[in-house]
């Protein structure tokens, strides 16, 4: 101590003495964050925790003894960026796709089958009231379907346009089909998107929604129904219904967990709650978006090219088997456990 | 708990009564603006959250990619389609594009990139979560499938398409509702918009620092153990004891400003340090600018080897103005930095 040490300045020290190993993670990082953590060789993966820690502990111990500015700075940027390569998902997009699909998914519909069913009542009781109001008279018909959705099929029609609107679409060009399957799709999704976001609002346009797609449903039936129709319509919805239907009632149900999140934050304050259901809920809806898509393809092409009400109610029927089958069992372990997927 | 209100930890060594005396104003919006986010190590890692502008940029420049992006593939697959007559193919893939970008755009890049998007990049922003680890993709979905309310209804509102039926009421009603959406960030202290609030994120600024040279470098102790970094330039004591971490900080920035102006900056600033502790060994420094950098340098890695030598003592000096008896609040209580005094 006494006969002049090299340099005095213990900041500058400290720093001189490792600044190697923070140049080195510095590099890796880098190459890290352009093409990804694989193309690291395997040497420098199993530096690079080594390092992370190193260089946090030089961190640390910066913040209480050094002042220099830009050290502070460069470390603390060093170590954030290092942070998210250490800790950052081990998976690569397809395999997180894949999880996403055996676990995310029906995990996330399972654990909102509350609310999921909140919103398959408000659907199913739109549908009962449309019913019987058209019913009781067919001028509600007009208040409950719009122009454009309705197409030509109103109270005022013949049975027998009614009848060949259900039957009618085999003699189609394939590419037209084509292009009402993907018109529907991103129609539908968008409205599942919708249902979904607005939850935010505490929930009362998810549930209008719900309803309202209630009402024209009912009002549908009670208008087939009347003409002695309503096996065939129901044939003829099933082929895509089922699916669009239950998607339809994910999303609501999704909305209805953002609602509740908002409403009912338990002993969790209305952020974290919100953040935590929040994206359980994003979960859901991104696997309802996929399930009508394919909702979409039935409804555009299966439905338009079988005709047959017997075929219509298996492909329907064998549809709302697999996804019930889907949600009910994959994702977990034989004794009927959890598995979490993304190790969160 | 591994997220703490920064805002409310820092700063430690500010006296008490009014809060952050002597701190700038652009230092007192760093605290405010500062998140942590504790690693598993135990060391809290500081963020800065981004600004709301740079979150508006970043989305502008997403939008114009967006649109560029689908312009490009409408155009392209109308002209390779039509060439062998399948118009209704090629109206379907539009449409299909045109939902897949306008959806999933944001959520592909911030899955990919973590929590990047060509937008954010460009701006050197990214989205983190508030509770550390790794962004999950429930969150990037939830986050940008509220954007479906936040964004684009208010741009089809804009528009002024998609809502034909709906009148009077009913529109007032969603232009409140945007403007709620809209306005959110601006309402809380985290800058979160309503996808950030589902999601449990963070928008904070990424920048990439560079390790320069220490100022310092080069400093020795001397007989009397006291740092030299030129022995031209000797400091007592009681001429140390003037500033605090704020000024050293400050003089850091001076010290590596590089342009025109520097030398003039560095001749006033050493001129107003000499001033202000009664420098007695001539002025040569308030005239020549190599001078002038060889005083403040010295002077830097003095006062910064006795500020640190504190520190280790457990006494954090923030700025000149802390611990002085009736110099607690400075001029207008805003510290200024050496050369202003």
């Amino acid at each position: 101590m006494s006969l002049a040490p090299k340099s005095s300045l213990k900041s500058y020290e400290f720093r001189r003495e490792r600044e190697k190993s923070w140049r080195e993670l510095e590099d890796m990082v880098r190459r890290a964050e352009k093409r990804g953590l694989k193309s690291l060789p395997a040497e420098d993966l199993l530096r690079l925790p080594t390092l992370y820690r190193a260089t946090l502990s030089s961190l640390s111990v910066a913040r209480a003894i050094s002042l220099d500015q830009n050290v502070l700075n460069y470390l603390e940027s060093l170590c954030s960026r290092a942070y998210f390569q250490v800790y950052g998902p081990r998976a690569s997009l397809l395999e997180r796709i894949a999880s996403f699909l055996r676990y995310g998914f029906p995990g996330a519909v399972r654990e909102a089958r509350g609310p999921i069913l909140l919103a398959t009542v408000w659907m199913v009781l739109g549908s009962v009231i449309g019913f019987l109001l058209v019913q009781g008279n067919a001028d509600w018909y007009y208040t409950f379907v719009g122009w454009d959705m309705a197409g030509g099929r109103t109270p005022a029609a013949s049975t027998e346009t009614l009848r060949s609107a259900l039957y009618d679409g085999a003699d189609s060009a394939a590419d037209s089909l084509y292009v009402f399957a993907t018109y529907l799709f991103s129609h539908n999704a968008g409205i599942g998107m919708f249902a979904f976001a607005l939850g935010f609002a505490l929930g009362i346009p998810t549930v209008l929604l719900m309803f309202y797609n209630g009402l024209t449903l009912g009002a549908f039936l009670a208008l087939y129904d009347s003409r002695g129709l309503a096996w065939d319509l129901v044939g003829w919805l099933a082929v895509h219904g089922t699916t669009e239907l239950l998607a339809i009632v994910l999303c609501g149900g999704g909305g209805l967990v953002l609602a509740s999140a908002i409403i009912f934050p338990d002993r969790e304050t209305r952020m974290e709650s919100l953040a935590r259901r929040g994206r359980a809920a994003g979960t859901l809806i991104m696997g309802a978006v996929l399930m009508l898509f394919v909702a979409g393809l039935l409804e555009g092409f299966a439905r338009q090219l079988v005709t047959d009400i017997t075929a219509r109610y298996v492909i329907g029927g064998t549809m709302l088997a697999f996804w019930l089958t889907y949600f009910t069992l994959s994702g977990r372990d034989s004794s009927g456990r959890e598995r979490h997927y993304d190790d969160d | 708990m591994t997220t703490t209100d920064a805002a409310a930890q820092k700063p430690q060594g500010s006296p008490p009564g009014p809060k952050l005396t002597g701190v700038a104003p652009e230092g007192q919006a760093r605290v405010h603006s500062e998140r942590r986010i504790l690693t598993p190590e135990g060391v809290p890692l500081i963020f800065q959250l981004a600004q709301r502008g740079e979150r508006a940029a970043a989305v502008m420049i997403d939008l114009v990619i967006m649109v560029i992006a689908l312009v490009v593939f409408v155009v392209t697959i109308a002209f390779t389609l039509s060439e062998f007559g399948i118009e209704g193919v090629a109206i379907g893939m539009a449409i299909l594009a045109s939902f897949i970008i306008r959806n999933f755009y944001f959520i592909f890049f911030e899955l990919r990139w973590q929590g990047q998007t060509p937008g954010k990049r460009a701006l050197g922003i990214r989205v983190i979560d508030r509770k550390g680890g790794y962004l999950r993709p429930g969150a990037v979905f939830s986050r940008n499938l509220l954007r479906e309310v936040e964004l684009f209804l208010p741009l089809t509102l804009i528009f002024g398409v998609g809502l034909g039926g709906s009148s009077g009421w009913v529109y007032f009603l969603t232009l409140g509702w945007v403007a709620l959406c809209l306005l959110l960030p601006f309402f809380n202290k985290d800058r979160l918009r309503a996808g950030d609030l589902v999601a449990g994120t963070w928008v904070v600024s990424s920048p990439k620092a560079l390790l320069l040279d220490d100022v310092a470098a080069g400093a020795r102790r001397d007989q009397g153990s006291a740092v030299v970094l030129d022995p031209e330039f000797p400091f007592t004591r009681s001429q140390l004891e003037i500033y605090g971490i704020y000024e050293l900080q400050t003089l850091e920035e001076v010290l590596r400003q590089r342009g025109p102006q520097s030398g003039e900056t560095r001749r006033e600033v050493a001129k107003r340090i000499q001033r202000k502790i009664d420098w007695a060994h001539g002025d040569r420094a308030a005239r020549n600018d190599i001078e002038a950098e060889r005083f403040l340098k010295a002077f830097y890695a003095a006062l910064r080897a006795h500020l640190e030598a504190r520190m280790l003592f457990g006494e954090r000096r923030e700025n000149k103005y802390a611990g002085k008896p009736g110099g607690k609040t400075g001029p207008n209580g805003n510290g200024a930095p050496p050369g202003k005094t």
